[in-house]
């Protein structure tokens, strides 16, 4: 018989070791897997390469593991939180800085055995030319993002895109059963069966645990066969209000 | 659809920021699927014509957004892209993020509307980074790469006066050659074969103080059928 659900969150993710890379759902706050965020911090993990589309507004979920230090590199798109740029300046992160999109479909390629892929998204500007710094040393770059091959299509130029194959996902749904089978709500799924696919090994953190057979089979958004743990989540998130941080998200 | 020009001020020559978003508004047509970026954008679904049915897509995964539900009847689960509770409206579909960006990218949308940092009159946009600023870009780079209409709305100089329609940027580009309108306080232009085209004066505003005010070089056509 098929078990996936784990009582214990923190021996479950024991098997993720410092320096992975883990692919991540959630957009800012919304579906993002934060018990299982906090296990990591919990463990001590550290030297972390996320693969996610936000820091967030504050020192909860990704905030939390840059605030403790534990993050190497971001790859995503709207990173945001204040204290994030002053470790990037710093030296202390990295900041892998692709399109929201590119992030989205490069998930979803290495999680469909889609190697690499060219897209119009960023091509002929500085997310693509090479000139963008990954890494800074005392306030200045110390590295940058390697140029990214490009190729014209119908007289569109496209770049290239590899496609993402984390060590680990996490990722939040709404609904999950003991084979693995989820259902997100409403805008909360953004990016998590996405991460969950490109996850070698993908936790995925529910808020309700349902029988077998309870989620109808037209209405599973992702087969448990993409997922390895299944957990509870904690207390119900609450809204980010920070006006001033939301937005330029266009 | 209301009537835009109320008598302006004595000072103010133009449109105000919420007058630039009504007048973008009037020009989205009924079937309309549309994404709108912070800043002036955000303004226009306010000026929504109500005999048309418009549906708004956020790229974090809806599509038939309405607005923000009310106090305490926020869900969580319910954000747009600026990370804000939304309501939705009858009709309205959840995808996930690779199946937002695929609409985006694959063109399925009718119109992007975001704000900018600068337009070039070869119609170059850039409008994601302040160097020496912290540097986001969001779904920007994807928006411009793959919707057929791209409708910037902004305000026609800089704090400094400074043309925000120009020769060439000097900001880094969000992308090359994909800017097809331009509503600012002073004026409306289309991209015509690649070449921006003045087709609209805002009321009180001339030709001549248009001209004054845009460094680019563009081509007139204020003959009044713009469409």
């Amino acid at each position: 018989m098929i078990d996936k659900f784990r009582e214990d969150l923190l021996s479950a993710l024991e098997v993720i070791p410092d320096g992975a890379t883990i692919a991540v759902g959630g957009f800012g706050s919304s579906g993002r897997p934060d018990a299982l965020l906090d296990g990591l911090c919990e463990l001590g993990r550290r030297d972390l390469h996320v693969y996610v589309n936000n820091v967030g507004n504050d020192f909860s979920g990704i905030g939390r593991l840059l605030h403790e230090g534990r993050l190497r590199r971001f790859t995503g798109s709207f990173p945001v939180l204040p204290e994030f740029y002053e470790e990037y300046f710093k030296g202390k992160v990295e900041l892998d800085l692709i399109p929201q999109g590119t992030l989205a479909e490069r998930m979803r390629a290495g999680g469909a055995g889609i190697a690499a892929f060219f897209t119009p998204s960023g091509a002929g500007t500085m997310l693509s030319d090479g000139t963008f710094p990954l890494s800074y040393e005392d306030d200045r770059p110390a590295s940058y993002q390697p140029a990214k091959e490009t190729r014209e299509f119908d007289g569109v130029p496209h770049v290239l895109e590899y496609g993402i194959k984390a060590d680990f996902a996490l990722v939040k749904a709404h609904q999950g059963d003991r084979i693995g089978n989820l259902r997100f709500r409403l805008s909360a799924r953004n990016f998590n069966p996405l991460a969950a696919m490109a996850g070698r090994h993908t936790f995925a953190e529910v808020e309700e645990l349902v029988p077998v057979d309870a989620l109808a089979p037209d209405d599973i958004h992702l087969s448990g066969v993409f997922v390895n743990d299944v957990v509870l989540t904690k207390a119900p998130i609450t809204i980010p209000q920070q006006a001033g941080l939301a937005g330029r998200n266009s | 659809m209301t009537e835009t020009q109320s008598a302006p001020s004595a000072q103010r020559v133009g449109w105000t920021r919420d007058q630039i978003a009504e007048r973008l508004a009037a020009d989205l047509e009924d079937g309309f699927f549309v994404n709108l970026g912070v800043g002036i954008p955000l303004a226009v679904p306010k000026y929504l014509p109500a005999d048309k049915e418009i549906f708004l897509h956020a790229e974090n995964g809806v599509l038939g957004m309405g607005p923000h539900p009310g106090p305490g009847k926020e869900d969580p689960d319910l954000t747009d892209a600026g990370k804000q509770p939304i309501s939705l409206v009858s009709g309205a579909a959840i995808v996930d993020s690779a199946t937002s960006f695929a609409i985006i990218r694959g063109g399925h949308l009718d119109v992007t509307v975001l704000g900018a940092l600068q337009v070039s009159q070869d119609a170059d946009l850039a409008n994601w980074y302040v160097p020496g600023r912290n540097p986001a870009v969001g779904g920007a780079m994807d928006l411009v790469a793959g919707t057929p209409e791209v409708w910037v709305c902004m305000e026609h100089v800089d704090r400094q006066g400074r043309s925000k329609i120009v020769t060439e940027c000097t900001m880094p580009l969000t992308g090359r050659r994909c800017v097809t309108r331009v509503y600012t306080d002073l004026a409306v232009f289309h991209v015509r074969e690649g070449r921006l085209v003045l087709v609209e004066c805002a009321p009180g505003v001339t030709p001549e103080r248009i001209r004054e005010a845009t460094e680019a070089a563009y081509d007139e056509d204020l003959g009044g059928d713009a469409a």
